[in-house]
C-alpha cells in the first residue's frame, strides 16, 4: 500500500511545483507522505517493455538523418512520385534503426539490472518501534535507518548517532567524488545521546527543515527542531548516498532525501557531449549536400518541364499523361522523385559507419599493451569513444604537474650534513657514477623498523650515523621530531606514516631508516627509537608552517631535560636566522644546495638551537597568553616565533626528489617536435614549477630568455607581457590581428582567430597565478595569448582550478585549434572538461579526473603514443573514410544525374533497385570499414621517429571543405566516365549473336558493375596498408556482388518473387559478352590512371612529410631505436624553493586533544580526511611507507 | 608464471590484431612501378585498340531511314498515316556481299522507352502467365489498365505501344523479286522466351483471355500474334519479347529478323533489293525517325568503333603520360634528404 501511494506520489510529484523547502518529521510517515517526497527507489532506465519501441523510435527519429530517411520513405509511398521501390530506403533505414535499437536496449537492460540490484539492497529500518530489514526502495523520507560498517549509505541521511566517540562516523566517498581517503562526519550531541537505544530512537520526533534537493555535494543547510529548540545542520552532519561507511560499527540516520532527490542522483546524467571538429565539419557538409541535392533536383525538375513541353507533350501517343498532370505539375513531381533517387548523396550509413570506426579505434586504445602500466595493472582506456580522430589534431596540451608530469612520490635523495655531501657515488677515479636500478642499495637490515621500500645508495652516510657522528645524529633526530606526521602501528614494528605532504613523509622515512624511528606521538610527547633505544621527548610547542613563515619548528625537552628548538625550512628564510658562527658552513652548504637545485631536487635547510630553561619558561608563558588572546592572536604568535627562531645552528640540508614519471622529458621533446605546444598549469609555486620545467626539458638552458611575469597590478602585468612580446618579436604590430569569421551550422557561430606570429628564437614564459588573474581579464587576455603563443614553453604556477579552465577556454576561443588537457587530480577536472579532449592519469590522487576524462591511462609518457600513433592513425583513417565515402556516394548519385538527360528527366534510376539498396549496405561497406580499421601510413615506430608526421592533422589537411570539393570534382569526373563510356560503348550495339544488349537492364548492369569495380579500385589506391583482411573484404565484396547479382537475376528468384526481380537473365546475357568486359576495363582504368598519374607527379613535385617517410620505409627495414641519452646535468644558479605542501599545516591538530579521543585507528582510517572541499589544495596527501597487509611482510621477508 | 598472470589481469592480449601489427603489404607509388606500368598499360591498350578497331571495321552495316519525313523518301506518302495499311517500298543495292549471318534490325530515334513512367507501365505477372493478374492488372499499367472496366491484357504502355511495322525483303534478280527468307525465331533472349514470359497454362490459349480486351493500339489479340506457330504466339511471340525488353537510350534499334536460311546463310550477296514496308507505326507525332539496318556481327558484337578508338587514344595517352612522368621524375626527383 505504501508502495502504491508513493508511486502515485511520484507520479504527481512531477507535476507539483518546485520544492522550496523540505520539511519532514522523524518517524512520522503520514506527515511526510503528505508532502509527496520521492521515496528511495531509483530509476535510471529509460524504457520498459511497452514503452521501448515507441520511445526509442521517437528518440531515433529526432536525429536529422533518420528523420530525413523517414521523410523519403513517406515520399516513396506516393505513387506519382515514387521513383524507387519502398525497400531501397526501408531496408537500410530499418537496419540502422535496428542496430541502434539493439544497442539502446542492451544498455537499458543493464540499467534495469543495476536499478533492480540497488533497489533491492537491504537495510535495517526503524518501523513501529523495532528494526526491520527492508528493501532500499521501500525506505521513505523521515525513516530512521541503521547502517553498519562497510554498508553503502542508503539515502541522504542526517546522522543521528554512532558507535564511535563524539558521534563520529568515517565514510569513504569514492563513488561520489572519487577520493579514496576517509572523511569524518559528526552528529549533533543532542541526537548522539540517543545512541542505539531503539526506544528513544523510535520516539524521536525531531523536525527537519532544509534546502530542497540539489546537486551541491559540498553544501548543506538546514535546522533540526527538537524539544522546542533549534539546531543548525551543515554538511558535516549529513551522510550522502553513494558513500560507504568505514571503521564505524553502526550509526543511525534520518532519511532526508530519497532516490532521485539524493545528491548523487541529482549529480548524474548531466554529461556534456563533446563533439569533434570533424563532426562539426560533417554537419556543415551534410547541410551543403542538402543544398546541393536541392539544386540538382531543381535543375532536373526544370529539365523535366522543358522535356515535357518539347518531347513529352508529343510523346503522349505512347505515353499518355495521367489526368490532370501538365508540364508544371510533372516537373514538380519529378523534383520530389529526384529527391528520392538522389538521396544517396546523404547516405544514412555515414553516421553509423563513423560510429563503428570510432568504436574500433577506441578498442585499439584499450587493447594497446604499450599503454598498459604493469606496475599498477592499469590499461589505457578510451572512456569516450567518439573523439578519436581529434587526437590526431591536437595543437595545445595543458598539463597539470603534480601526479601528471611527476609521480607525486618524494624520495629522500641526497643530503648535506655539516658541510659534507652524501648521496652520490663515485668510482675509483673520482668520477660521478650514474645511479640506475641496478646500483647496489644500502642494506638497512640492521634496523628492524626500517622501511623496506626506502632506497639509498651511499654507504658512507650509514657508516657516519653508526659511528655516532653527533651532527649526523642531530640531523636525523631533527627529521624524526620536527614534522606533523601521524604514525600508525597496527602490529608491532609495522609502521605506517600518514603525512600531510609527501615531502614530509619522505624525510621522516629517511630518518627512520637511518636509525631514528618516529614511533608515536601524544599531544605532549613524541616517542622515537634512537639507534634502537626508545627515547621520549616532551613536546613543548609546535611552531607551525604557513606560507609566509616558510618554515616549521618544534620545541622539545629531551629525557635529560635539555630543551631544543628544531627547525626546517626554505634556505633563504633559515639563512637569515642563523648564528653568525655558521657562516663558513653556510658557504659550503650553499654550494651543495645549488648542486641539488641544479638536479631539480626540492631542498630544505635544517637548523637547531639549544634553549635556556629560564628563557623558555618566560616564552612559554607569553606563548600561552598569545594563543588564548582574543585580539591579534596571529600577529602576537608570529612575533613570538620570530623571536625564538633566531641564532640557530646550521645542521645541513636535505634534497628530496620529486620524481618525474618515466620518460617525461622524452615525451615532451617528442610532442614538441610534433609541433604541439605544451602549457603547464600547476598549483605549485613558481620555483618548483620552474624546476620541473627544466628537469622535464620544457625550459632549456639554450633558450634565449625565460620571461617571468609576476606583477601585482593589471598595469604591471600588461607592461611585463608587452615587454616580453616586444623583445621576442619587435616587428609585430601593437594591436593583435584578429580574424573574424563565421562558421558552424548555418554560419551562425562567430569565430575570432588570432594568428600565430613567427618568432625566431626559443623563449619561455612563466606566469604566476596572481598575474594570471589580471591577464585573464577581458582587456588583457589577447595580450597574454599573443605573448604566450610566441613562447615555446608556457608555465603557469599557483593556478586555481577555475583559472586552469579559463586558460583553456582562452586558447580555444582565439586559436580555433584543438586542445587537450591532462591531469590527475580533482583540481584538473575543470580544465579536463573545458578542453576538447580531457585525459586523466589514473594515479594516486583518486579517480575524479579520470571519471570526467575522455581518455585515461597510468603514465604521462603514454600520451605520445596516444597522440602520435593512435590519434594520428584515427585521424588518417577517419579522413580517408570520409573522403572515400563521399566519393563513392557522389559518383553513385551523379550517374543518375547524367542519365536524366537521356531518359526525359523522368527520375529513372540507372541501376537495378536492389543494387541501390545493397550498394552502401553490403557491396561497399566492409572494404572501407576494414580500411578504416587497419590502415596505417607508417607503423608506430616510424611515427615516433618522425613526429613531424603529426602536423597535417593540426592543419586539417586530410579533410576540410577544400578536400570535400576535391572529392566532388573527382566524383564528377568518375561519374562522367562511368556514364558516357558505357553509353558510347553500348549505343546501337548488339550481342555477338545479334540480339539485344543496349536494353535498359543490360545497361544498368553494366553501369553498376563498372561503378563497383571503379570504387573498389579507388579503395585499393587509397589503401596504404594491405592486410589479408583488407584483401579478403575487397575481393569478397566484389565476389559477393557477382554472387548476389547472379542469384537475384536467376530463374529461381524470378519464379518465387516475380515482381521483385524483373532483371531475370540480365547477368547471364550480358556478362558473357567480351565488349562488356572491355568496357568495364576501360572505365576502371580511365577512372584510376589519372589519379595515379596525378598522385605520382604531386609526390615528385611537392612531396609531403608522409610521402618522404613512406619512401624511406621502403628503403630501410626499421628505424634504429633512438639512443636514450641521460638528461644533461644542469649547471645553474637557480635554486629550488622551500618545498613543503602548500596548505596550512596541521600543527594545531596534532597537539590538540581532539584526535586522542578517537579509538586506535583501524584499517585505512585517515585522520586528516575531515575536509569536504573538493579542492585538492586543501586535501592532505596520503603517504604510506609500508604497504598494507600481509603482502608487505611477505615482501619484506624476501629482501 | 601463474602468479604473473594473476597480477596483470588487466593486461591486454598480445595479438597482432589488438596491437595493430598485422602483417601487411605497403605498396607506394614509386617511379619504378608507375612509369613502366603506364608504358605497359599503354602498349596493351594500343594492342587491344588495334584489334577492336580492325574487327569493328570489318563489320558491314547497311542503314536506311524510311520515316518519310522529307518528301523524297518513298515512304513519305505513309508518313501521316492517312490511309491504313499503307505500304511503301524502298529499293537499295548492295555492292559486295554482306557476310552472314546477317541481322535485320528496325530502329527508332527520339523514342523514350527509358522514361520511368513508360518503363513501369507493365505487369510482369501477367506476362508470366499469371491469370489472376488478367482480371486485375497492375495499377502501374494505367491508363492502359482497363477499357471501360474490362481489363487489358497485356496491359500498360509498353505493350500497347508495340512496334507494328512489318517488312518483306526481296532480291531483284533479272527483274524478278525473289523473297529473302527472314527468320523470326531466336531473336529474343533465351531467358525471356523460356522463363520471364509464359503463356497461361490453358488450352486453347484463347480461353485464358476471356473477359479481357487487347491493348487499344493493337489490331490483333495477343493470342493471334502468330497463329501459325504456337511456340511463337501469345506472350512468347518473339517480336513481342524484343519490344518488351525496353531500350536504355532514346535512340535504339531492335532485332527484327535474322537472314540465315537457304541461299542467304553465307550472307546477303551483292545485288539489288527491295524492301516492302507495311507502314503502321506513327512517329510523326513526336518527331521520331524509323530506320532499317542490315548488319553482320563479330566476336565483339555489332559495329561500334568507339571502343577501338577509345582504347587506342587511352593507350597513346598512357604512353605520353609515362614520358611526362619520366620528365617530371628526372627533373624533380624524389628528394632523398629529409
Amino acid at each position: 500500500m505504501g508502495l502504491l501511494v508513493s508511486y502515485f506520489g511520484n507520479l504527481f510529484g512531477k507535476e507539483k511545483k518546485q520544492e522550496e523547502e523540505r520539511h519532514l518529521r522523524a518517524n512520522d510517515r503520514p506527515f511526510n507522505l503528505s508532502y509527496q517526497y520521492a521515496n528511495n527507489s531509483i530509476k535510471t532506465s529509460k524504457y520498459n517493455v511497452f514503452t521501448f519501441l515507441p520511445l526509442n523510435l521517437f528518440e531515433q527519429f529526432r536525429r536529422l538523418a533518420n528523420a530525413y530517411f523517414l521523410f523519403l520513405l513517406l515520399l516513396q509511398l506516393i505513387p506519382q512520385i515514387s521513383s524507387l521501390s519502398w525497400f531501397t530506403t526501408a531496408v537500410p533505414l530499418v537496419m540502422v534503426l535496428a542496430m541502434t535499437a539493439v544497442k539502446d536496449a542492451s544498455d537499458d537492460i543493464n540499467r534495469h539490472k543495476c536499478d533492480r540490484q540497488v533497489n533491492n539492497r537491504k537495510v535495517n529500518v526503524l518501523v513501529g518501534g523495532e528494526l526491520k530489514n527492508e528493501k532500499w526502495m521501500n525506505v521513505e523520507v523521515g525513516d530512521i535507518v541503521k547502517l553498519e560498517s562497510n554498508h553503502f549509505v542508503t539515502a541522504d541521511l542526517l546522522l543521528l548517532s554512532s558507535s564511535e566517540p563524539l558521534n563520529l562516523v568515517y565514510v569513504e566517498t569514492a563513488e561520489l567524488d572519487g577520493e579514496t581517503n576517509l572523511k569524518v562526519k559528526q552528529a549533533l550531541t543532542v541526537t548522539g545521546e540517543m545512541g542505539d537505544n531503539i526506544g528513544t530512537l523510535s520516539s524521536f520526533r525531531g523536525e527537519v527543515r532544509c534546502e530542497p534537493p540539489n546537486n551541491r555535494l559540498d553544501k548543506f543547510k538546514g535546522t533540526l527542531t527538537m524539544n522546542g529548540r533549534n539546531y543548525g545542520l551543515d554538511n558535516d552532519k549529513v551522510l550522502l548516498r553513494g558513500c560507504t561507511l568505514r571503521n564505524t560499527e553502526w550509526c543511525f540516520g534520518l532519511v532526508l532525501f530519497g532516490g532521485p532527490d539524493t545528491k548523487l542522483m541529482q549529480n548524474s546524467g548531466k554529461t556534456v557531449f563533446k563533439r569533434t571538429s570533424i563532426d562539426h565539419l560533417m554537419n556543415v557538409l551534410v547541410l551543403c549536400i542538402f543544398g546541393f541535392l536541392v539544386a540538382m533536383c531543381f535543375i532536373l525538375a526544370v529539365g523535366n518541364a522543358i522535356w515535357e513541353v518539347k518531347e513529352g507533350s508529343v510523346f503522349t501517343v505512347f505515353l499518355p499523361r495521367e489526368p490532370g498532370v501538365n508540364a508544371a505539375l510533372s516537373s514538380f513531381l519529378s523534383f520530389w522523385s529526384y529527391v528520392i533517387v538522389l538521396n544517396t548523396v546523404v547516405p544514412i550509413s555515414l553516421y553509423v559507419s563513423v560510429e563503428i570506426i570510432r568504436l574500433g579505434n577506441s578498442f585499439y586504445i584499450d587493447w594497446d599493451r604499450k599503454m598498459y602500466h604493469p606496475k599498477s595493472d592499469t590499461p589505457a582506456q578510451a572512456r569516450t569513444t567518439t573523439l578519436n580522430e581529434e587526437l590526431g589534431q591536437i595543437k595545445y596540451i595543458f598539463s597539470d604537474k603534480t601526479g601528471t608530469l611527476t609521480q607525486n612520490i618524494m624520495t629522500f635523495n641526497k643530503c648535506s650534513i655539516h658541510g659534507k655531501n652524501y648521496g652520490e657515488l663515485f668510482d675509483f677515479s673520482g668520477q660521478r657514477v650514474e645511479i640506475t636500478e641496478k646500483t647496489e642499495r644500502v642494506d638497512f637490515s640492521w634496523n628492524q623498523l626500517a622501511d623496506p621500500k626506502f632506497v639509498f645508495h651511499d654507504y658512507s652516510l650509514v657508516e657516519t650515523v653508526k659511528e655516532g657522528n653527533p651532527e649526523a645524529q642531530a640531523f636525523f633526530r631533527l627529521l624524526a621530531l620536527c614534522h606533523t606526521v601521524m604514525p600508525e602501528e597496527k602490529k608491532e614494528g609495522e609502521l605506517n606514516y600518514q603525512a600531510q605532504s609527501p615531502d614530509e613523509g619522505a624525510l621522516v622515512t629517511a630518518a627512520r631508516n637511518f636509525g631514528f624511528v618516529f614511533r608515536s606521538r601524544t599531544p605532549e610527547s613524541i616517542s622515537i627509537m634512537e639507534m634502537g633505544m626508545k627515547v621520549t621527548y616532551e613536546l613543548l610547542a609546535v611552531l607551525d608552517f604557513n606560507n609566509v613563515r616558510k618554515r616549521m619548528s618544534v620545541i622539545v625537552r629531551s629525557p635529560e631535560g635539555k630543551m631544543s628548538l628544531y627547525c626546517k625550512g626554505a634556505d633563504t628564510i633559515i639563512y637569515e636566522r642563523l648564528h653568525p658562527s655558521c657562516s663558513k658552513l653556510m658557504e659550503v652548504t650553499t654550494g651543495h644546495l645549488n648542486e641539488y637545485a641544479g638536479d631539480g631536487l626540492r631542498t630544505l635547510v635544517l637548523a637547531y638551537k639549544d634553549l635556556e630553561e629560564s628563557y623558555m619558561e618566560g616564552w612559554r608563558q607569553r606563548h600561552h597568553e598569545a594563543s588564548t588572546a582574543l585580539e591579534g592572536r596571529e600577529e602576537r604568535l608570529d612575533e613570538l616565533y620570530e623571536e625564538i627562531e633566531k641564532d640557530m645552528i646550521l645542521l645541513g640540508a636535505t634534497a628530496v626528489e620529486d620524481k618525474l614519471q618515466d620518460g617525461v622529458p622524452q615525451t615532451i621533446e617528442q610532442l614538441a617536435k610534433a609541433d604541439i605546444k605544451i602549457w603547464v598549469l600547476t598549483g605549485d609555486k613558481q620555483e618548483t614549477a620552474e624546476n620541473i620545467g627544466y628537469s622535464c626539458n620544457m625550459l632549456r638552458e639554450e633558450m634565449k630568455e625565460v620571461f617571468i611575469v609576476a606583477a601585482n597590478t593589471a598595469e604591471g602585468v600588461k607592461e611585463e607581457l608587452q615587454n616580453a612580446r616586444r623583445k621576442m618579436c619587435p616587428a609585430a604590430a601593437e594591436d593583435p590581428s584578429v580574424i573574424k569569421a563565421r562558421a558552424g551550422l548555418f554560419w551562425l557561430k562567430m569565430t575570432e582567430t588570432v594568428e600565430d606570429e613567427k618568432v625566431d628564437d626559443e623563449y619561455g614564459l612563466i606566469i604566476n597565478g596572481h598575474s594570471l588573474a589580471f591577464a585573464l581579464e577581458k582587456d588583457l587576455e589577447l595580450e597574454l595569448l599573443r605573448t604566450a603563443c610566441m613562447c615555446k614553453t608556457v608555465i603557469c604556477c599557483r593556478v586555481t582550478p577555475l583559472q586552469k579552465a579559463q586558460v583553456v577556454e582562452l586558447v580555444k576561443k582565439y586559436k580555433q585549434s584543438v586542445t587537450l588537457a591532462i591531469g590527475d587530480g580533482a583540481n584538473d577536472v575543470s580544465m579536463i572538461k573545458a578542453a576538447h579532449i580531457g585525459v586523466g592519469i589514473s594515479g594516486q590522487e583518486g579517480m575524479q579526473a579520470v571519471l570526467s576524462s575522455d581518455f585515461s591511462f597510468a603514465q604521462f609518457r603514454y600520451l605520445q603514443r596516444l597522440l602520435l600513433v593512435h590519434g594520428r592513425w584515427s585521424y588518417l583513417r577517419m579522413c580517408k573514410f570520409l573522403r572515400y565515402f563521399f566519393y563513392k556516394n557522389f559518383t553513385f548519385t551523379f550517374l543518375h544525374f547524367w542519365y536524366a538527360f537521356f531518359c526525359g528527366f523522368s527520375a529513372q534510376t540507372v541501376y537495378d533497385e536492389w543494387f541501390i539498396t545493397l550498394y552502401n549496405l553490403m557491396y561497399t561497406a566492409l572494404p572501407i570499414l576494414s580500411l578504416c580499421l587497419f590502415d596505417q601510413d607508417v607503423n608506430d615506430r616510424w611515427s615516433f621517429q618522425y613526429p613531424q608526421l603529426y602536423s597535417p592533422g593540426q592543419l586539417n589537411m586530410y579533410f576540410s571543405k577544400k578536400a570535400f570539393v576535391r572529392c566532388m570534382m573527382h566524383s564528377c569526373y568518375s561519374s562522367l566516365i562511368l556514364f558516357f563510356i558505357p553509353w558510347a560503348a553500348m549505343h546501337d550495339t548488339v550481342r555477338d549473336d545479334g540480339r539485344d544488349i543496349a536494353d535498359y537492364q543490360s545497361f544498368a548492369l553494366l553501369a553498376q558493375t563498372c561503378l563497383l569495380v571503379v570504387v573498389s579500385v579507388q579503395l585499393c589506391l587509397d589503401t596504404y596498408y594491405w592486410t589479408t583482411v583488407n584483401q579478403f573484404f575487397v575481393w569478397g565484396s566484389l565476389a559477393a556482388y557477382f554472387a548476389v547479382t547472379f542469384t537475384m537475376y536467376s530463374n529461381g528468384m524470378f519464379l518465387i518473387f516475380t515482381s521483385a526481380f524483373p532483371f531475370i537473365g540480365t547477368a547471364r546475357n550480358s556478362l558473357i559478352q567480351p565488349n562488356v568486359w572491355l568496357t568495364i576495363l576501360l572505365t576502371s582504368l580511365l577512372c584510376t590512371l589519372p589519379v595515379v598519374a596525378l598522385r605520382f607527379i604531386l609526390i615528385q613535385i611537392h612531396p609531403t612529410v608522409n610521402d618522404k617517410v613512406r619512401y624511406k620505409v621502403q628503403k630501410e627495414v626499421l628505424p634504429a631505436p633512438a639512443p636514450r641519452r641521460p638528461p644533461a646535468r644542469r649547471i645553474s644558479t637557480r635554486r629550488s624553493g622551500y618545498a613543503f605542501s602548500h596548505s596550512q599545516g596541521y600543527g594545531d591538530l596534532v597537539t590538540s586533544k581532539w584526535f586522542l579521543l578517537k579509538r586506535p585507528l583501524k584499517g585505512r582510517a585517515m585522520l586528516f580526511g575531515q575536509t569536504d572541499s573538493t579542492l585538492a589544495e586543501n586535501k592532505p596527501q596520503h603517504y604510506r611507507s609500508i604497504t598494507e597487509g600481509s603482502q608487505s611482510s611477505g615482501l619484506g621477508g624476501g629482501h | 608464471m601463474v602468479k604473473e598472470e594473476e597480477d596483470s589481469s588487466n593486461r591486454p592480449d598480445n595479438t597482432a590484431f589488438t596491437q595493430q601489427r598485422l602483417p601487411a603489404w605497403q605498396p607506394i607509388l614509386s617511379a619504378g612501378i608507375v612509369i613502366p606500368g603506364f608504358v605497359l598499360i599503354g602498349l596493351a591498350f594500343i594492342g587491344i585498340g588495334v584489334g577492336l578497331f580492325l574487327t569493328s571495321r570489318d563489320i558491314q552495316v547497311l542503314e536506311m531511314d524510311y520515316t518519310g519525313a522529307d518528301g523524297s523518301s518513298p515512304c513519305s506518302v505513309c508518313y501521316n498515316l492517312a490511309d491504313k495499311n499503307c505500304v511503301c517500298t524502298m529499293s537499295f543495292s548492295i555492292d559486295s556481299l554482306i557476310k552472314g549471318p546477317v541481322f535485320f534490325y528496325y530502329g527508332l530515334t527520339n523514342y523514350f522507352q527509358n522514361q520511368r513512367r513508360y518503363g513501369v507501365s507493365r505487369d510482369d505477372k501477367q506476362l508470366y502467365g499469371d491469370t489472376s493478374n488478367f482480371a486485375s492488372p497492375n495499377s502501374e499499367c494505367a491508363p492502359y489498365q482497363y477499357i471501360s472496366n474490362v481489363p487489358i491484357v497485356p496491359c500498360g504502355s509498353v505493350a500497347n505501344s508495340m512496334f507494328n511495322d512489318t517488312f518483306e525483303l526481296f532480291k531483284n534478280v533479272n527483274g524478278q523479286s525473289l523473297p529473302v527468307p527472314l527468320d523470326g525465331k531466336g531473336i529474343a533472349w533465351w531467358t525471356d522466351y523460356n522463363v520471364k514470359f509464359q503463356n497461361p497454362n490453358v488450352t486453347p490459349l484463347i480461353n485464358a483471355f476471356n473477359g479481357t480486351v487487347r491493348p487499344p493500339f493493337w489490331s490483333k489479340n495477343v493470342y493471334e500474334l502468330d497463329t501459325t506457330d504456337a511456340s511463337n504466339n501469345g506472350f512468347i511471340n518473339q517480336d513481342f519479347l524484343v519490344w518488351m525488353r525496353r531500350a536504355a537510350l532514346p535512340d535504339f534499334r531492335k532485332l527484327y529478323r535474322r537472314i540465315t536460311d537457304g541461299d542467304y546463310s553465307a550472307g546477303l550477296p551483292a545485288g539489288n533489293y527491295s524492301l516492302k514496308i507495311h507502314y503502321n507505326y506513327p512517329v510523326n507525332g513526336f518527331g521520331g525517325k524509323k530506320k532499317v539496318v542490315f548488319s553482320n556481327v563479330s566476336w565483339m558484337g555489332g559495329k561500334n568503333e568507339f571502343l577501338g578508338i577509345a582504347y587506342l587514344v587511352i593507350g597513346s595517352l598512357c604512353v605520353v603520360m609515362s614520358v611526362v612522368m619520366l620528365i617530371v621524375y628526372a627533373k624533380f626527383k624524389f628528394p632523398e634528404d629529409n
